[in-house]
């Protein structure tokens, strides 16, 4: 690649480093592996769920449509669940990241920015 | 409706305009660079953002059209809702951080990062354009119709004037108040709809003593034709086979759409880390969900107190079912207080697309492509966003002039089948694929994008029906609406087929991105003044 495709990096300039190395260290790994083996198998699980819902909705009118208690039925009680376990998966994710991402994150961006500053 | 309530309609909105106008002026002090004006100075906090950002979402088509769906089709007009919401997990967990970390003003400042600069900006650009303009359109042409409603405005000379109007504000705010000015617009309109939302909610609820059971047996007495049915799936999209493959072909766009929609995207970059661009989505769920839930309440509310006959009979039909039921409960005044709100809604929105399509026209086009980020001129990139938003402001204004009346509702699913199509294929590839290359990004956009608009203009959407936008005509081949249960996955399947055939490929440029996105080295600080 020349530099003519690749100008200097848009962002803030931490160049130099060599980011191949970085990739490689075992402090980073261990980040991507915290983030992957959460949002990943999430962003799954959502989307499966949602899905279900959605066909649920599409083609099971009768199931949907019976009644749970008074007028509420099973359409609504699932619906009703998607917001609740949007709302689950949301706090879950941002409960995973404070403990689990930020500190690590954090760590790796102080020695990369410490030894430029 | 009256003259009198008009009156009192303008009157509120007039209010709403002048506090906005004031604020707006005030927020434009300090904006110097390109950063102040097109991100805000990346100075507002997590839960600023976020509510700025529901603001930005919840559109008039999702207060007045969701509400109206579920007053008239019941559980159907719900369904929407929830692929609304739940989209916004994809924008949480794969999208908002490492957009935030790698990216500066653009979508295409992530999509370029590790590629051949020009033409994947050049793509992304296009692609970004084309979604805000979709959805801008459709969101002028709809203020022609709610001007019919909240205005008793019936007269085409009557609605062109209004809209001209509500552009010539869009294009006020944007200009004097860049990012910052328009960030606050959408936050007052947030408060001001959510907790007009909320009374309203709680009003109903109030009427059938906090007992949903009891509202939803309210509103399937007064739904004479459907009945029991409207408490379940199927009234609107259960007719056929083709019908309920259109509705999950519109379930992939919605949940799959929003974490490539530019304008959603471009409010991660107004605050100044990832963390609080989490936060901000946090916040946005929370808001967002609540408000569907408002909705719903509001909808059967709607359906019980007014009835789906005469929402139907009323100018604008199911729009106008949140706000006859406004009048119902609280007669004039807070018809007008939702009408002010309902507009403040369409002004706030297409602010969010101006500066949306102006930024990525000044950042990507000219800076990147025309000047080849080699920029003398500091001042140029900030002047060129403005007269683009001028411009863009003038096309709006005359296409939704045009298409007033016309049935373009369309325009929305179709920007939301893009967005779901060209872009969120390429935004995870980029950030999580390391083979992925120039040639798989360039594949995706194009493809994704004409794809989508291909498949539209040859739907029932576009010609064959009496509710076409062409109804005389007759291409019709293609059966579907919405077009993202085919759309969606070609260009997912473009994207991978361009990377592997290209033999380019660049690990130490994703290294980069990779460490960049992770952990926030170098990623672009707030301003400081």
């Amino acid at each position: 690649m020349s530099t003519a495709e690749h100008p200097p990096a848009e962002t803030n300039p931490v160049d130099e480093h060599n980011w191949v190395e970085v990739q490689n260290s075992p402090e980073f790994v261990e980040l991507r592996r915290r983030l992957r083996s959460f949002v990943f198998p999430m962003a799954g699980l959502f989307l499966v769920w949602y899905l279900l819902y959605v066909l649920l909705a599409d083609y099971a009118h009768g199931f949907m449509s019976t009644k749970v208690l008074g007028n509420i039925n099973v359409g609504l009680i699932f619906g009703l669940l998607q917001f609740v376990s949007t709302f689950a998966i949301t706090t879950l994710y941002v409960r995973h990241a404070n403990k689990n991402l930020d500190p690590a994150a954090e760590q790796i961006r102080t020695k990369l920015e410490g030894g430029h500053a | 409706m009256n003259n009198n309530n008009a009156v009192l309609n303008i009157s509120i909105f007039a209010v709403f305009v002048a506090i906005t106008l004031v604020v707006v002026i005030r927020a434009s002090r300090n904006q110097k660079t390109a950063a102040d004006y097109l991100a805000a100075g990346r100075a507002f906090t997590g839960p600023q953002n976020g509510i700025a950002i529901a603001g930005d979402y919840l559109s008039a088509a999702s207060f007045l059209g969701i509400a109206g769906a579920i007053a008239v089709n019941g559980y159907d007009g719900f369904l929407y809702s929830i692929g609304f919401l739940v989209a916004w997990l994809v924008a949480l967990l794969l999208v908002a951080e490492l957009l935030r970390n790698t990216g500066k003003y653009t979508m295409g400042d992530v999509l370029a990062f590790r590629m051949r600069q020009r033409p994947v900006r050049a793509a992304a650009a296009t692609s970004t354009m084309a979604v805000s303009f979709f959805y801008l359109l459709a969101q002028m042409a709809g203020a022609g119709g709610l001007v019919a409603l909240l205005l008793g405005i019936t007269g085409k000379g009557g609605q062109a004037l209004v809209i001209a109007v509500v552009g010539g504000l869009m294009i006020a705010y944007v200009l004097i108040g860049g990012m910052k000015g328009t960030t606050w617009v959408q936050i007052i309109k947030a408060v001001l709809l959510i907790i007009g939302a909320g009374v309203m909610t709680l009003w109903v609820l109030g009427k059938y003593g906090f007992n949903l059971s009891a509202l939803l047996g309210a509103a399937v007495d007064n739904a004479p034709k459907a009945g029991e049915k409207i408490l379940g799936p199927g009234l609107q999209y259960g007719a056929t086979g083709t019908s309920k493959l259109d509705f999950l072909s519109l379930g992939l766009a919605l949940v799959l759409g929003t974490a490539g929609l530019p304008h959603i995207l471009m409010r991660f970059y107004t605050v100044p880390t990832a963390k609080e661009a989490r936060r901000s989505v946090v916040w946005a769920i929370w808001l967002i969900g609540i408000f569907y839930l408002f909705t719903l309440v509001l909808g059967y509310g709607a359906g019980a107190l007014v009835g789906p006959d005469k929402i139907n009979a009323a100018p604008g039909k199911v729009n106008s079912a949140a706000p006859l039921l406004a009048e119902a409960l609280g007669g004039p005044v807070l018809l007008g207080l939702i009408a002010a709100v309902a507009f403040a809604t369409i002004l706030a929105v297409v602010a969010g697309l101006t500066i949306t399509a102006s930024a990525s026209f000044a950042h990507d086009i000219y800076a990147n492509i025309i000047k080849k980020g080699k920029l003398e001129d500091k001042n140029a990139e900030v002047r060129v966003a403005r007269i683009t938003a001028v411009v863009i402001g003038v096309v709006a204004i005359g296409g939704g002039i045009a298409a007033n009346g016309q049935n373009i509702a369309f325009l929305v699913a179709l920007a939301f089948a893009v967005a779901a199509s060209a872009n969120l294929p390429t935004i995870l590839y980029s950030l999580f694929w390391k083979r992925f290359n120039t040639a798989g990004a360039l594949w995706s956009i194009y493809g994704g994008l004409s794809l989508t608009i291909l498949l539209i203009v040859l739907s029932p959407a576009v010609s064959g029906k009496a509710t076409s936008m062409f109804p005389t005509a007759d291409f019709d081949v293609f059966p579907l609406s919405n077009p993202g249960i085919v759309s969606i996955p070609v260009s997912f399947l473009l994207g991978y087929l361009g990377t592997v055939l290209s033999k380019e490929k660049d690990p130490g440029k994703y290294a980069e991105m990779e460490v960049r996105a992770l952990t926030g080295v170098g990623a672009e600080k707030a301003t400081v003044h």
